[in-house]
């Protein structure tokens, strides 16, 4: 199953390489990863999209983040009302005679043109990652020529549903 | 004190000091005694400022051996080893004793130098990127960016090397770091937000286990070496009393209750004893003290306590479950649960009939070996127990003879008791044997190793010598690797790939090379007169003892099976 895990660190150097080192050598499945300055000094958010087989791996995953020294916060998000965004960059190719077809694609997803050239187009698409693959899959026969991905950036909203309290996986 | 001198000196007419300096100044804070290093280029500013300094620096003839040794000193004091390397193949040469201190959780801070900060990254000499290759294998480790920082992050990292579970910190000093100087900065307390390791139980948690404890038919305590590093003996052994607990240990735990004492199960593991593992397997609860149910103490997880409810007490919550489903769990210091527990108001236990069953298997399935003229592993192990009164600090090497010290060598007291567990390190013990002596010098020191992980870092000896240590160094000798040569026995149709010497140096000759003296032992009439002669001296030793080459370590559980399938548990 796919989980998205957030992680406040202390923003010291080497953070980045302790938290992939980990997924490496528990052997555990990670999707992607996304690392950014927070809301606190010194302070950075990551945010891993990771498979997991069942709950007994993510509660070690969640553990064995929460060991290292310089993790402050670790939560699966999952299950929470949350705001998860994807940046993709797309370069299609693209003539006069296709380019309008594409851009009536565009339009749905609310995507935006921030490139064109002679044989291709630049498009700039945000949203969740299945919104994200969507438009992927119905923009590929026109033929994409480059494809950039940041991978999902995701936290709380600012209102959550009584019934969906923060799964807790401390045992202290 | 000329060092200390100059240093006030300094710091009251706040004149730069030195990156070098500063961190000899936190080592005192730490009340560091003995330093375990070798010298190269990157850190040459750190030892000519040590040259001047009062703290003990042994001086191993290679990288590993000071690590190791460090470890050792580290596992009988309970005090955090120091160990210096020079950057590139100096650091390189550690990573063997980092991965093992990791994963026998011993508090050790490494310091290794660097190339210089401006060419870090341009594949300098003796560069290695040390902070990348260590990462996964040490409790956290630093590179010095700034001198300034200096006594900062030593005071941090004997915090974190020592505190919650321990394990080893690396400390990364770039060459000019070192040699450059700085104003003195102010002491700055330590900031951890991200580390702060729950010391005290969860009330609930431990009235859980108390009432679980008196339900319970056939409780165990499993008791690991959290037990040492918590201090936790005395409680243990009042806690197991009080509720009339049997007590059944790890490998690594060996020592944190008495092996004479009536509750006493034994040794639990792949080598470990019919009553302990029998134990394990009937338990109606499992009370895990400090041990983090490793592959070699559990076999196969789908057999491993069938019918218990688990209760686990650990420091580090990310044991807690790991391997096996936890119905009790309770993050805490060993000690302080045990405290606790203690002051729990339980119903008095009832289950004398388990005691019973214990004590009935313990009488009908001790270790046991066949007596025939050659000289039996076990038995020298039994003449070893009897002439050291059970006394000795025990280092052992890793294999065969490592088992059978395990079995045979009942120790009453904790912290006497240095092997490498989790990482199974052939080459381990010589070197540390000799931080375990420097650690205890009025102790014996018996350092028992195979012949083939004795000739890993043989090259110690020369600090033996040096350094006078009255090092019983002991070679189970049996021209094989012999562990990997009962495997292959059992496991492999007795093709005995490479495990078998062809060539061996003479053992005697070599101790005489490096000044030791040696003697050959090859029957029992031999051992008694030289065990006799030699093991109370305030000499070092070396011991070639030509044991039975066939002969194997059991009881045995062989790889994928449960604590019900041992085998050899009978004559």
């Amino acid at each position: 199953m796919k989980r998205i895990i957030t992680l406040t660190v202390m923003n010291r150097p080497g953070v980045l390489n302790r938290i992939t080192n980990l997924f490496s050598k528990r052997n555990y499945n990670i999707e992607s990863i996304s690392v950014g300055y927070s809301e606190q000094e010194g302070m950075s958010r990551i945010t891993c999209v990771v498979h997991v087989d069942n709950d007994g791996v993510l509660e070690q995953i969640t553990k064995q983040l929460n060991k290292q020294i310089d993790v402050i916060k670790v939560m699966d998000i999952t299950e929470q009302s949350i705001v998860a965004r994807e940046l993709a960059l797309i370069k299609v190719v693209s003539n006069s005679s296709t380019r309008n077809e594409i851009y009536s694609l565009i339009q749905p997803f609310r995507a935006s043109v921030i490139d064109v050239s002679k044989d291709s187009l630049v498009i700039q698409l945000t949203g969740e990652s299945d919104k994200v693959e969507a438009f992927i899959e119905l923009i590929k026969p026109y033929g994409i020529k480059e494809l950039a991905r940041t991978g999902t950036t995701a936290f709380l909203r600012g209102t959550q549903k009584p019934s969906q309290a923060i799964k807790p996986y401390s045992i202290v | 004190m000329l060092q200390e001198t100059a240093f006030t000196k300094m710091k009251a007419e706040n004149e730069p000091i030195s990156g070098a300096e500063l961190m000899l100044e936190a080592l005192k804070k730490e009340q560091v005694e003995v330093i375990f290093g070798y010298p190269g280029g990157a850190v040459l500013p750190i030892y000519d400022k040590l040259y001047d300094s009062k703290i003990l620096h042994i001086l191993p003839r290679h990288e590993q051996g000071g690590i190791h040794a460090a470890e050792g000193y580290s596992r009988v004091t309970g005090k955090p080893g120091v160990v210096i390397a020079t950057s590139g193949p100096g650091a390189t040469n550690i990573i063997t004793g980092l991965a093992d201190a990791m994963m026998d959780s011993l508090p050790l801070v490494v310091f290794t130098g660097q190339v210089a900060t401006g060419v870090i990254g341009t594949d300098a000499f003796q560069e290695a990127d040390i902070l990348g290759i260590t990462t996964p294998i040490t409790k956290y480790n630093y590179q010095v960016r700034s001198i300034e920082d200096i006594p900062r992050i030593v005071k941090e990292a004997f915090y974190v090397a020592t505190s919650g579970r321990p394990g080893p910190v690396l400390i990364d000093i770039p060459k000019d770091i070192a040699a450059g100087t700085a104003n003195v900065p102010e002491e700055q307390e330590i900031v951890l937000p991200g580390y702060q390791p729950t010391v005290q139980p969860n009330y609930l948690q431990i009235r859980k286990l108390t009432e679980a404890v008196s339900r319970a038919k056939k409780p165990v305590i499993l008791a690991g070496a959290g037990i040492l590093f918590s201090e936790g003996y005395e409680e243990l052994k009042q806690y197991a009393e009080q509720q009339s607990l049997p007590v059944v240990h790890t490998l690594l735990g060996l020592g944190g209750f008495p092996a004479e004492h009536p509750l006493f199960a034994g040794l639990a593991g792949m080598h470990g004893c019919y009553t302990a593992n029998m134990a394990l397997y009937e338990c109606d609860l499992l009370i895990n003290i400090g041990a983090r149910f490793d592959d070699r103490l559990t076999g196969n997880l789908q057999h491993f306590a069938p019918n218990a409810t688990v209760a686990h007490i650990d420091i580090d919550p990310a044991e807690i479950g790991k391997n096996v489903q936890t119905h009790i769990p309770v993050v805490a210091d060993a000690k302080e649960a045990l405290k606790q527990l203690i002051s729990q108001e339980g119903k008095p236990p009832v289950h004398q009939e388990w005691l019973d069953t214990l004590n009935a298997w313990k009488k009908e399935y001790p270790y046991f070996y066949k007596e025939d003229d050659r000289l039996k592993p076990q038995k020298v192990m039994e003449m070893l127990y009897e002439k050291t009164k059970g006394e000795a600090i025990v280092v052992t090497d890793v294999g065969q003879h490592q088992m059978w010290a395990a079995q045979y060598y009942k120790f009453s007291k904790a912290n006497r008791w240095v092997t490498s567990g989790g990482l199974g390190t052939m080459g381990f013990g010589l070197p540390a044997s000799i931080g375990a002596q420097l650690a205890s010098p009025e102790s014996i020191v018996l350092s028992i190793s195979g012949d083939g992980g004795f000739q890993m870092c043989t090259q110690e000896l020369a600090v033996i010598r040096e350094q006078n240590l009255p090092i019983k160094i002991i070679i189970l000798n049996n021209s094989s690797l012999g562990m990997v040569r009962q495997w292959q026995e059992i496991f492999y149709e007795s093709r005995f790939s490479h495990s078998k010497f062809s060539s061996q140096p003479d053992f005697v000759k070599l101790a005489d090379a490096f000044g030791i003296k040696g003697y050959l032992i090859e029957d029992e009439a031999q051992a008694e007169t030289i065990f006799n002669e030699v093991l109370t001296n305030n000499e070092p030793v070396l011991l070639d003892i030509r044991i039975d080459p066939d002969e194997n370590v059991y009881p045995m559980i062989a790889p994928g099976k449960g604590h019900h399938e041992m085998v050899g548990v009978k004559p």
